[in-house]
């Protein structure tokens, strides 16, 4: 344990420089500015716009994707695949400079594309899935605001404009998930996930203060080309905030309880906020401060233990979850976890990492929408219980829905064996006994992933019909849902293979995410933990075939201890509420019975003495000469003596 | 019998001063010859073209740094800009005074045997336009603020102040509505304002009695001789810090610093609006402007010895204006409190003895000027049937009534209070700086403090106008003539641009804090 909580860098940093974007590359800025100007339209003309609202909405983020694309395909053709923007001087106070910049390398590039191509399907959806709201337009409006804020925080080149971009997706998240504002639930679910959030935020902006405060500078390539000269406690402390900021907004331990509570908003904002795009945040702000992790090992530890405890914590929860969007949402949690442990793991892991975020974001994206379809024929009805047999009835839904739970559970050959077996190796791969930890985990954690997934899949459209009377007959949803739904589906199938031979070689060009690409060794050989993690699926699959395949009772049954925990989200919930919740209520009206009592009895107290004392004097002020000639007089009197009394020497 | 020599004497740096005393006996002689009607026209044109002559003179003049008429006149520095911002403050008094559209005949009384807006009143409006001596002796009042500015001895200073001073008695007393309160306040104006002649006459003799047997030095009361004799005179220092205690109480008195100040809210509230401005702009900026000649050119020397004294009065006077205006019901007796207020603040700064102590004084009387005088325009503009409506509580939801002027009247406010981007900001900043500076921090604690106290009571009023539901007596705000919106737009924009760049009035002020000895 010693060797590993030593504070010795990992490995030196090395300097880090960006080129200057210019030609295609100089209008990256539109990348932001298309979508921000789309939803201050939307928002500011009100009324007006809710016809043709929905389709502005839709085609910023299309030109935006066009535009990235272009942009991604420039920047493939470049030496240095690193390109700054310098916009103009955002802060200088003092010694503070902080740029309006941007940075176009291949990481941003990447989240770029997610963003923008999972975000127009997403879009293309919800303007059907939406199409019966009356607030269609505001919504669009906040859909726009959040690509905008969510593009922001990918291309910042420095700390404080990924901290601008941080708290626009935190409001665009806070106002869509209480986008029902009437519904008691989702503003509840709204206030949390603003409040949980504003912990992770805290943490960031401390970890801000201190880069300029011990480094002079937020620019990310000062950061991590002098981040090797800082003593180990103090990149011990920024890493810790850093984390603590990325565990607010991808839901991780300790503050991932906010995440299954965002499912309150349309399903379409589940899907594109709480799925695949906004809650990877955390994974980019990790794998974008690489230098900073990589720099201590101790650091590192932690954030795996973050992912891996979080990845078991999201399986054993889901498992448990009647709710169809819950069920998917802990899933999120968990595979997040994956992305987590893969960040902690360093070096070649971070690509692979980041090859999970963007196969998630496919897959994840696509379930959703389909449980926002299989909700759309259903009447709204989100419990699983009251599924069953909607496989004939959908048959678009039932396809591409089950293309993401093959993807989920890793069946080769779709997207997820080739981004989440290989973390599940990585972990394997680490030096010592937490091999055996992390990499048991990850494979524990592969088999409860196949189970839960199996158990939603199988409740949903196979197995008996459970459904409540008023539905008659579930209706396939429409073309503008079915076709973001099927070419998700194709994202779910290819992108992992895709994706896991061209990102790690794609990702060398920035800064500290190249890594060696060198075999680890492992603890067991390769072909042993593709083996055993296939095994395990395997087996969670069959598991949960066997258990469902004949439905469930639709009301809930008694439980045993570790599913009766697992309902109560294993008692976290509980944990915050009695270890923060009541005593900050006990604080706050301790707080409001002091100043009720003391501040404001203070205030007020001298409120009344100034007022009493202006009520007495103004009776001096009787109207009479005679009375203001003896004020005069009075006053004479006792400036002469108080001269007097400095000539004498008494004063002075 | 020797022959008596004649002192050698600048008219082109005396110019704004016998302008604007000539205008004023221009201005009798046209009572006296010009018909009826025409002359409200002809008066109001003659007061602003002597204002506008004698600024264009002090323009002129503004490189002269001398001693003229054997040694009664100093124009330097300090004289040029308080006397530029006199007549500047002084030509929008005069045009609010001039406004006749907002009440037909004008705020003075026409005849003061006649009842107001009785049949007779009415018809004599009609034909009169309202007393039109009211310009002259504002005339004669400005001229007199000139001299006491540039006023380089005690005696000279004397006589401006009675030159300035019995004018405004007798514009007090001119108001058309609500005439006895007014003549009352201005019997109690002239008995206090006589009252305190006498001290700074009595004061002027004290030190007279200590200049003399300074050897090779006859004894005087211009400020070289006292200067000279703080140093060196053999006599008793008794007869010093008596005669400068007694000086003092005369000029506080003008400046309205407690406990002198007991006048004032009578005379602001008795007095009619357009000439409760001019006293709280102009006056104050001659009252200061010779306080600060005296105290700084006079008696530089004996500094250790008056301010302590001086402190302790600045810091009552803050106190008073600041607590009294709490509970006033009267929103001209709540701005005269306020300008006792303001007072105390400019005593802080005449208290800071450097370069930019004078200077930020300078600035903040100009600055204070323009805003008091916006006040009291908008005052003159909230009115019903019976004139001007001043109590406090019907002001109540003004803001809904009329929000544009609510709007200004709560930008003064908020520049009274001291708020940024308001020139209330940069002058209050502009004399505690100093001060702090010259290690008066007890001072700068006490401004502070008497201005969060002082916000309460313009708080109030801005909540008054704007959260509350309007009323049956609620009155309308007139629609205000001409020269009165000019007035009005003069006093804000000049607030507001001394707020956000004060740096040109400042570096004006900077330049010009240099007094001659």
């Amino acid at each position: 344990m010693g060797e590993i909580l030593t504070n010795a860098p990992a490995e030196p940093a090395g300097a880090v420089t960006y080129a200057t974007a210019d030609g295609l590359l100089a209008s990256v800025w539109l990348l932001v500015a298309i979508p921000l100007v789309s939803a201050a339209v939307l928002l500011l003309l009100g009324r007006r716009a809710d016809r043709w609202g929905h389709w502005l909405g839709v085609s910023a983020i299309g030109v935006s994707f066009v535009l990235g694309l272009v942009s991604f395909f420039q920047l493939r053709g470049l030496e240095n695949k690193s390109v700054e923007l310098s916009l103009w001087d955002f802060i200088t106070v003092g010694d503070l400079r902080v740029d309006f910049g941007l940075l176009f390398d291949p990481l941003s590039a990447l989240f770029v594309l997610l963003i923008t191509g999972v975000g127009f399907l997403i879009h293309l959806y919800a303007v059907e899935y939406m199409s019966h709201d009356g607030g269609r337009r505001r919504f669009f409006g906040y859909f726009n605001l959040f690509v905008a804020a969510m593009l922001l925080l990918v291309l910042g080149n420095n700390y404080v404009m990924l901290y601008v971009g941080w708290e626009g997706v935190g409001l665009a998240s806070y106002l869509l998930i209480s986008f029902w504002q009437d519904r008691p639930s989702a503003a509840t679910a709204g206030k949390k996930a603003f409040l949980m959030n504003r912990v992770g935020d805290a943490g960031l902006a401390i970890a801000i203060f201190i880069m300029f405060a011990t480094l002079g500078t937020t620019q990310y390539d000062e950061v991590f080309s002098n981040v090797g000269a800082l003593t180990g406690g103090t990149v011990l402390v920024l890493g810790l905030l850093l984390l603590l900021g990325a565990t607010g907004k991808s839901g991780q331990f300790p503050l991932q309880a906010w995440l299954p509570d965002a499912m309150e908003g349309p399903t379409p904002v589940s899907a594109l906020i709480h799925a695949a795009t906004m809650v990877t945040a955390g994974v980019y702000l990790i794998a974008r401060s690489n230098p900073v992790f990589s720099a201590n090992t101790t650091l590192q530890l932690v954030v795996v233990s973050v992912g891996a405890l979080t990845l078991l914590m999201g399986c054993i929860i889901g498992a448990a979850k009647d709710d169809i969007k819950r069920v998917l949402a802990w899933s999120t949690v968990s595979q997040i976890g994956y992305m987590f442990l893969g960040v902690g793991l360093g070096g070649g892991a971070y690509a692979l990492a980041i090859i999970h975020l963007l196969a998630h974001g496919f897959f994840k994206a696509n379930m959703f929408l389909g449980a926002g379809s299989v909700m759309h024929g259903m009447k709204d009805q989100v419990d699983i219980r009251r599924f069953g047999g909607l496989a004939k009835h959908m048959r678009t839904t039932w396809l591409t829905f089950m293309m993401g739970w093959l993807a989920i559970i890793g069946i080769p050959p779709l997207s997820g064996y080739f981004s989440k077996e290989p973390i599940i190796a990585a972990a394997f791969g680490r030096d010592d006994w937490t091999a055996w930890l992390f990499g048991g985990a990850a494979l524990l954690g592969a088999g409860l992933t196949a189970f839960y997934m199996t158990r939603l899949f199988v409740l949903t459209f196979h197995g008996p019909k459970r459904w409540t009377e008023e539905i008659e007959h579930p209706h396939e949803s429409p073309k503008l849902m079915t076709v973001p739904l099927i070419l998700l589906a194709l994202g779910s199938i290819g992108a992992g293979f895709l994706l896991s031979t061209s990102v790690p070689d794609w990702l060398t060009a920035t800064a500290g995410l190249g890594g060696e690409h060198a075999e680890h060794e492992t603890v067991l050989p390769h072909i042993v933990i593709t083996t055993l993690s296939l095994l395990v699926t395997v087996l969670g699959v069959g598991l949960a075939w066997f258990l469902f395949r004949n439905g469930t009772a639709t009301a809930p049954q008694p439980a045993g201890v570790l599913v009766t925990a697992a309902r109560r989200n294993l008692y976290t919930d509980a944990f915050n509420e009695a270890v923060f919740e009541k005593p900050g209520i006990f604080l706050t009206r301790a707080l409001v019975f002091l100043d009720n009592r003391g501040v404001d009895g203070l205030v007020n107290g001298l409120a009344a003495a100034v007022g009493g004392g202006s009520g007495r004097l103004r009776r001096l002020q009787t109207g009479f000469v005679r009375s203001y000639a003896t004020s005069i007089l009075t006053g004479a009197l006792l400036v002469v003596a108080a001269f007097l009394a400095v000539q004498a020497g008494w004063l002075a | 019998m020797s022959e008596l020599k004649l002192p050698s004497i600048d008219y082109a740096a005396l110019a704004p001063i016998l302008i604007m005393l000539g205008a004023a006996l221009v201005g009798v002689l046209v009572e006296a010859f010009v018909p009826r009607h025409r002359r409200h026209v002809v008066q109001l044109s003659l007061a602003l073209l002597a204002v506008l002559a004698a600024l264009t003179m002090v323009v002129l003049n503004s490189d002269d740094r001398l001693i003229t008429a054997g040694s009664a006149i100093a124009v330097d520095g300090p004289t040029l800009f308080l006397q530029g911002g006199i007549l500047v403050l002084a030509a929008m008094a005069l045009l609010l005074i001039g406004e006749r559209a907002v009440e037909r005949g004008g705020a003075f009384v026409a005849h003061a045997a006649i009842t107001a807006e009785s049949a007779e009143d009415r018809r004599q409006a009609d034909g009169a336009g309202g007393t039109t001596e009211v310009y002259p002796l504002v005339t004669f009042a400005i001229g007199g603020m000139l001299i006491f500015v540039a006023a380089n001895d005690l005696l000279t200073m004397f006589i401006a102040l009675e030159v300035f001073s019995l004018p405004l008695y007798l514009l007090c007393a001119l108001a058309r509505r609500r005439r006895l309160l007014s003549q009352e306040a201005a019997l109690k104006y002239f008995m206090l304002g006589a009252y305190a002649s006498a001290f700074f006459l009595f004061g002027v003799a004290l030190i007279y009695g200590f200049t003399s047997g300074i050897p090779g030095r006859s004894a005087g009361v211009d400020f070289a001789t006292i200067n000279a004799a703080v140093n060196e005179s053999p006599a008793s220092r008794v007869l010093l810090f008596a005669g400068m205690a007694l000086l003092a109480i005369g000029l506080l008195f003008k400046a309205a610093a407690a406990p002198f100040h007991v006048w004032t809210p009578d005379v602001y509230q008795g007095a009619p609006t357009p000439v409760t401005g001019f006293m709280a702009a102009c006056t104050k900026v001659a009252a200061f402007g010779a306080l600060l000649r005296v105290f700084h050119v006079a008696f530089a020397s004996a500094s250790w010895d008056f301010t302590p004294v001086l402190g302790i009065v600045a810091v009552l006077t803050m106190l008073v204006g600041a607590v009294l205006a709490v509970t006033q019901t009267d929103i001209k007796r709540l701005l005269a409190y306020s300008s006792i207020a303001n007072a105390g603040y400019l005593l802080v700064g005449v208290l800071a003895p450097s370069k930019d102590g004078l200077s930020g004084t300078m600035f903040y009387l100009v600055a204070y000027g323009f805003s008091v005088l916006a006040a009291f325009a908008v005052v003159t503009l909230v009115r019903d049937g019976d004139g001007e409506a001043t109590h406090l509580s019907r002001w109540a939801g003004l803001g809904r009534r009329s929000p544009f002027f609510a709007s200004v009247f709560t930008f003064i406010l908020l520049a009274f209070a001291g708020i940024p981007l308001t020139s209330g900001f940069t002058s209050k900043f502009a004399v505690f700086g100093p001060a702090l500076a010259e290690g008066r921090a007890w001072l700068v604690v006490a401004g502070v403090l008497t201005s969060m106290v002082l916000a309460f009571p313009y708080l109030r009023v801005v909540v008054m106008m704007w959260l509350s539901e309007p009323g049956e007596s609620t009155p309308t705000v007139a629609v205000p003539g001409g020269l009165t919106a000019a007035a009005l737009m003069i006093g804000v924009v000049a607030t507001l641009v001394l707020g956000v760049a004060p740096a040109p009035l400042l570096d004006l002020a900077t330049g010009a804090a240099e007094f001659v000895r």
